[in-house]
């Protein structure tokens, strides 16, 4: 959780300076979501994300380098450049693509799921989606077919109550996400997802569900993310998306999912207050070396525009 | 007095979809976005203020659902706007716009119109990469029963919305981010821009050279570098896409005997293969070169700046192509 936040926090600088320039959008205050999943999977089993996947993306183990080079469009980004912050993949550790189509991707985890179940391979499929993407009826298609063939995938919806400028009442009267599955049949529950925990335990029961054939398995993450929309405050950057009052943003604050994870690790004696802290150091020395290495990679080069198209 | 009154390209959008709406009660606002400049600019302001939440509507993210219910609603007499605020997000609309839309009329023997406008916009640049960067007018243009529009001035865009808000059937109205803040005479009374009308923004005789949209604006600026060496192009604005004012076209290249194609979308069965093949149709004997196009090249949008500056075509461009064949 600590290596998202501060690679997060780390690209508030330079994109508030232009030298970031891909949209951005962060990640901080949901890392219990990703890392919670993420850790009761095996690198076997797949993960697909949407426009907010930096944390999916280095909870399931993509190379932190590779990420911030991306986000800087680099050719030694995960998506050599082509993609930036919206499309980050690392097919090696599971990590199968994200792309900022609301619920483009849900189908695509479905079909991971399928596969698995054909090859009888015992992997499972995570869709990371927001509380936006319930509006997609691709979702409900999704879930029908899922339950109607019992395919190994969790759908992992991130709850953060806004989908841009619109707060959740506006976009659906029941508020209770968790229950769109239940009609299909899909076990479903609601979690505190700033319990890193909570999650993973939930994690884990729907991975050993959907293994032994009884998927799919639908968890609501109720989460709040800290940043705007886009970028670091896009009320700042001038498009005023973040309709937000201050004192819910200082509400959810007091619910830090990293801030709890670390209460309890000291609580119960694992990690030291002086363990914490050379924790915090080695992750700022991670993203100062991912920062240093996007820095000094090189452009894609103008003539190789073309290169990965092949029709 | 009126005609001297300057309004920027988005707000003549918007001082059209404010005098429709006052004109005629049917006509109402759908789409994501409408009440945020982060969606659709400056180009919505002050109508949901103006007439209210019944008739100005921020909808959830469900382009399927609410792109079919403005085609619903016109087929019981209303005028719907649906607004896409990006283009890309119009693909989980085809099936409304195009299976439903576009062949309601024909499929049902003419019995019942559905008078829709289809507004996307584009929204490309700024590393944004392969799903939001796309111009999609070359699909839509091929469907039988839809009209296609792409204003490429404020004057234009005005009228233009103006017109697809009247017409009885099926309009997609494409415009683009890059123009919003383009600014030039707008009249304040209400007046339509023909649709099926190009325009020859720049009359010349060396060289004709038809474009649309964003690209439009790239042909002036080549136009103006070009006079200054004695070359004169004669640019075309196609302002409606489908259907194509064919003689316009051909007039000018029976005078010219040279064709450049400007298309700011992809190459491959494309605006720009059409407006060829018209020519070499119906004026291949007035041709004294081959037709040169300039296009995005077969490739999906880029993120890196390096890329996207390869990958979208410019004035440099359309002078360069010029210049290769005079
Ligand atoms: C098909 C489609 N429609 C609209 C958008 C514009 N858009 C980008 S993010 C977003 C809302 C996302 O909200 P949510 O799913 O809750 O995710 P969050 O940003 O809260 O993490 C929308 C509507 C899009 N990217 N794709
Ligand atoms: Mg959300």
């Amino acid at each position: 959780m600590l290596r998202i936040r501060l690679c997060e926090e780390a690209f508030v600088e330079p994109i508030l300076a232009g030298e970031v320039h891909c949209p951005c959008h962060l990640y901080s205050g949901e890392e219990a979501v990703a890392v919670g999943v993420c850790a009761a999977l095996t690198d076997r089993d797949y993960v697909f994300g949407n426009h907010r996947s930096h944390g999916h993306y280095l909870a399931k183990g993509g190379s932190m380098q590779e990420m911030v080079a991306e986000v800087f469009c680099r050719e030694t980004g995960c998506s050599r450049g082509r993609g930036g912050s919206m499309h980050l993949i690392a097919p090696d550790v599971g990590m199968l693509g994200s792309a900022p189509i609301v619920a483009g991707t849900i189908s695509l985890a479905l079909g991971a799921a399928l596969s698995s179940t054909i090859r009888r391979d015992g992997r499972v499929a995570v869709t990371f989606f927001g509380d936006g993407a319930t509006g997609e009826g691709v979702l409900y298609e999704c879930m029908s077919f899922a339950a109607l063939k019992k395919l190994p995938i969790i759908f992992v919806c991130e709850n953060n109550y806004y989908a841009t400028h619109m707060p959740i009442r506006e976009c659906r009267v029941e508020r209770e996400i968790h229950e769109i599955a239940r009609p299909f049949g899909i076990e479903s529950r609601q979690i505190d997802g700033n319990d890193v925990l909570a999650v993973y335990d939930a994690g884990l029961h729907a991975v050993e569900k959907c293994r032994s054939g009884n998927g799919p398995v639908f968890i609501e993450c109720l989460t709040y993310r800290y940043r705007g929309h886009v970028g670091p405050d896009d009320n700042v950057q001038g498009s005023h998306t973040d309709i937000r009052p201050r004192e819910e943003i200082d509400l959810w604050r007091e619910k830090d999912p990293i801030k709890r994870f670390e209460g309890y690790l000291s609580d119960q004696r694992i990690m030291t207050q002086e363990d914490l802290k050379m924790a915090r150091a080695e992750v700022t020395r991670e993203v100062t070396d991912a920062h240093d290495f996007a820095r000094r990679s090189p452009l894609p080069r103008a003539e190789e525009l073309e290169k990965y198209v092949f029709a | 007095m009126s005609s001297h009154r300057k309004l920027s390209y988005s707000l003549a959008i918007n001082e059209a979809l404010h005098q429709m709406m006052a004109e005629d009660p049917s006509v109402f606002l759908i789409g994501q976005g409408v009440k945020s400049p982060w969606y659709v600019g400056d180009t919505a302001q002050g109508l949901l203020e103006r007439f209210g939440t019944d008739r100005v509507i921020d909808t959830p993210v469900s382009e399927n659902a609410m792109t079919g219910a403005a085609v619903g609603a016109a087929l019981t007499g209303m005028r719907p706007v649906v607004v896409h605020p990006r283009v890309d997000f119009m693909f989980y609309a085809f099936d409304p716009i195009i299976n439903e839309a576009a062949n309601w009329y024909y499929m049902n023997g003419g019995k019942l119109p559905a008078p829709v406008v289809f507004w996307g916009i584009i929204n490309r640049g700024g590393e944004q990469a392969a799903q939001h960067s796309q111009s999609l007018h070359g699909m839509f243009a091929q469907v039988p029963g839809l009209k296609v529009v792409m204003p490429a001035t404020p004057y234009d865009a005005k009228g233009l919305m103006i017109a697809a808000i009247r017409e009885p059937n099926p309009v997609v109205f494409i415009d683009d981010r890059w123009l919003y803040k383009l600014e030039e005479p707008v009249p304040e009374e209400i007046y339509e821009v023909e649709i099926g009308k190009g325009n020859v923004l720049r009359p010349g005789t060396d060289v004709t050279v038809v474009a649309s949209s964003f690209m439009v604006q790239e042909s002036l600026k080549a136009s103006e570098m070009l006079v200054k060496e004695g070359i004169n192009i004669e640019v075309i604005d196609l302002r409606t896409v489908k259907p194509l004012d064919e003689n316009l076209i051909l007039a000018s290249v029976q005078k010219t005997g040279r064709l450049v194609v400007v298309d700011g979308g992809w190459r491959t069965c494309g605006l720009s293969a059409e407006v060829s093949a018209l020519v070499s149709e119906r004026a291949f004997g007035a041709l004294k070169v081959p037709v040169v196009r300039i296009t995005l090249p077969d490739c999906p949008a880029p993120a890196s700046a390096t890329l996207e500056k390869a990958y979208y075509r410019t004035s440099v461009d359309i002078i360069r192509a010029v210049k290769g064949i005079i």
